[in-house]
């Protein structure tokens, strides 16, 4: 068993609410400690409601938002927050695909030119090799290469998204970050994307975080899944464990929302009332006491710790003083 | 057999633009019955949005062209511009809409109070409409009789949305409540006027799950205890299955199945239909989808729309199918429907449900 490719220790990400001439009145704690290890060729899935941090977690990874305090430990160096060229090399193989290629790529350059810019910032090769191995990714994510031609605005958005995803494959990355890659997609156009992401995965041998508000998607893709609220990792684990026996009541919640086809209606019977609590101003002790129905005094004094509880297995770990042993309220 | 709220049938209609017309609805059909929740269900690009603004009659008139058919309700024809007036009073009156994205359908420097007043200086169900006024419309006052009636009713709305603190909510600016509390209003907003159909175009897409869940819910409430129907457009099938009474199906800008919720979903006959629900990620990450792409508006195939895509597609295909009635209710447009899902190896039921 080798050690994991990608470390989060501790990583905090806090955003400062300023008044007026510039003083700060306030924080969000976007990210607040978050820890993880990401094995080598895993799926790991983030799931959360808006706003709970996915994407600030995926992008402190990637070093687009500097952390506050924390490490990102890849491939045995501590990238977070270093300056562009202090990890310019262990970065080039960490890899993050944007929630919406279309509004990522430049709308004024061809396909082939967008593709072909990474190899020239990082790899040293020769026009000749460069157009080559454009060409080779191209037809690897199932883009005819008449496409090089081609204006972004020109692509369906399916077609953007094969585009990022080989923009990204170019710099032959080890871990990439996907952010919401099927938002916007129809389901017909998201089945073919997710097999490719797959496909891919296999050829290249990459590991994926993959970043998703939709549950179905992160169940059918992911080996393991996280759960996120308000900037916190409150459930980890594998997948089959997650959705089989979910332990902390907000992922309990989260699961029994998904519509199920030809299954019993979730609006029937659904008893997660409210909303997030503004990420601002936080309450004492558990993020989620004022939407748990098992809600208890100690609930609201102690702050709970992500650990194993019950008769989980040791990979499973949640963030609830009463994991594994409350259960989702029976429908009326 | 009781006349149907709502009847589209085999409305044709395009916009001419610079790169020539384009030909967006096909024939569509379809009927929405006194207080029944229909699905109109479909892939970005489908017609959707199309077919619910020309349900309200506010498609831009400079570009439109119909070709035929009629959207009435209750004999009132939507698309005729002679009926103007009419559809006036009809619009926002008695057939409201659900917008789908709910952070920019309010206007940002008014107080929520403000516009939900305005909404209601006109649109009241308690307005006298024969009331003839000497001053011009935008000058007619809000009567102060009827404003404190109204004030009312729109704070009982509010409390049934589940909204807390109503009288106080309606001092905030929209930016202030979260995206769940404006879709709770907009949907306060579309009951208010006491209408008999309520148009929700995608009303769940940019909310999430858990909201989504406490949204569909509320709206299938309300509707079922005020008798309201509703034509829900959404490409997410899960949301229709959730609170649906029928659903119709479009590609392309022609509807492709219509059937009963329960029926639509364990025998789905149109290719298209089942291809959509195969899509859906299943329970071990089983799922196919669609190749190909939406045909050209500006130059459709001849026939069913999606016989390019289709792997049944014959000849036959390039005439549009008539409706053919499968099972009770169960209409589809198409030659070669899918009959036996064992033998096609399509097994729809039971797909993403819990163990």
């Amino acid at each position: 068993m080798t050690g994991p490719i990608l470390s989060v220790r501790d990583l905090t990400c806090r955003f400062p609410i300023r008044g007026a001439f510039g003083r700060e009145i306030g924080q969000i704690r976007a990210l607040d400690g978050v820890s993880f290890d990401l094995a080598q060729g895993e799926i790991l899935g983030l799931v959360g409601e808006s706003g709970c941090g996915k994407s600030t977690l995926g992008k402190a990874i990637i070093g687009i938002q500097k952390p506050n305090e924390g490490q990102v430990v890849f491939e045995g160096r501590d990238i977070a927050g270093k300056s562009p060229r202090e990890a310019k090399e262990q970065r080039s193989r960490l890899q993050y695909a944007y929630q919406d290629p279309g509004a990522s790529l430049d709308p004024r350059w061809r396909i082939a030119r967008s593709l072909e810019e990474p190899l020239i910032i990082h790899a040293s090769l020769s026009a000749r090799e460069r157009s080559r191995k454009v060409a080779d990714i191209l037809d690897a994510v199932g883009l005819p290469a008449s496409h090089l031609q081609l204006y972004p605005h020109e692509l369906s958005g399916g077609q953007q998204r094969r585009v990022g995803l080989a923009r990204i494959l170019m710099l032959k990355p080890k871990v990439v970050i996907l952010d919401e890659p099927t938002a916007g997609l129809d389901v017909s156009v998201q089945a073919t994307v997710l097999t490719l992401f797959r496909d891919l995965q296999k050829k290249f041998h990459l590991t994926y975080t993959f970043i998703s508000h939709d549950l179905s998607v992160v169940r059918a893709m992911c080996n393991r899944v996280a759960v996120m609220y308000l900037g916190r990792i409150v459930e980890i684990g594998v997948t089959e464990d997650i959705f089989a026996a979910p332990q902390h009541p907000y992922t309990q919640s989260l699961l029994a929302a998904i519509p199920q086809i030809n299954g019993p209606r979730v609006t029937e019977n659904f008893w997660l009332k409210g909303e997030p609590p503004d990420a601002s101003n936080l309450p004492k002790g558990c993020r989620f006491q004022g939407r748990c129905p098992h809600v208890a005094e100690i609930c609201r004094a102690q702050d709970p710790v992500l650990a194993v509880h019950g008769e989980a297995i040791a990979s499973h770990e949640s963030a609830c003083h009463f994991a594994g042993t409350v259960t989702p309220p029976v429908p009326k | 057999m009781t006349e149907p709220l709502l009847d589209v049938s085999n409305v044709s209609l395009g916009f001419r633009g610079e790169n020539g017309f384009a030909h967006i609805l096909d024939g569509v059909s379809l009927t929405v019955k006194s207080g029944e929740i229909m699905g109109l269900v479909g892939e970005s690009g489908c017609g959707k949005t199309t077919l619910a603004r020309s349900v309200l009659g506010v498609l831009p008139r400079n570009s439109l062209e119909v070709m035929g058919g009629a959207v009435r309700f209750q004999n009132t024809d939507m698309l005729d511009p002679a009926y103007a007036d009419l559809q006036q009073r009809i619009r926002g009156s008695r057939i409201t809409f659900v917008p789908q994205d709910p952070f920019t359908s309010f206007n940002p420097v008014f107080t929520i109070g403000e516009q939900i007043d305005d909404l209601m200086k006109w649109k009241s169900p308690r307005r006298d409409w024969n009331a003839v006024s000497s001053t011009p419309t935008l000058l007619q006052r809000y009567p102060r009789s009827r404003r404190a009636i109204d004030r009312e009713a729109v704070i009982a709305m509010l409390n049934s949305v589940q909204l807390p603190q109503p009288a106080r909510l309606l001092q905030k600016y929209p930016h202030e409540v979260s995206g769940g509390q404006r879709q709770r209003l907009m949907i306060a907003m579309a009951l208010l006027p006491e209408p008999e159909l309520i148009i929700a175009d995608e009303p769940t897409t940019a909310l999430d799950v858990t909201i989504q869940a406490q949204i569909l819910g509320l709206l299938r409430r309300l509707a079922n205890e005020r008798g309201v129907a509703v034509l829900l457009a959404t490409h997410d099938l899960g949301a229709a299955y959730e609170i649906c009474d029928r659903i119709t199906v479009m590609y392309a800008g022609q509807d492709v199945e219509t059937a009963p919720v329960a029926s639509f979903f364990n025998v789905p006959a149109h290719p298209y239909t089942n291809k959509l629900l195969a899509s859906v990620p299943g329970l071990k990450g089983e799922m196919s989808g669609i190749p190909g792409d939406l045909p050209n508006f500006y130059s459709p195939p001849p026939g069913c729309r999606f016989a390019p895509r289709c792997e049944r597609a014959q000849l036959a295909c390039e005439v549009r199918p008539a409706q053919t009635e499968t099972a009770a209710d169960h209409m589809v447009c198409c030659f070669h429907p899918v009959v036996d899902h064992a033998a096609a190896g399509l097994v729809p039921s039971g797909k993403g449900q819990t163990s």
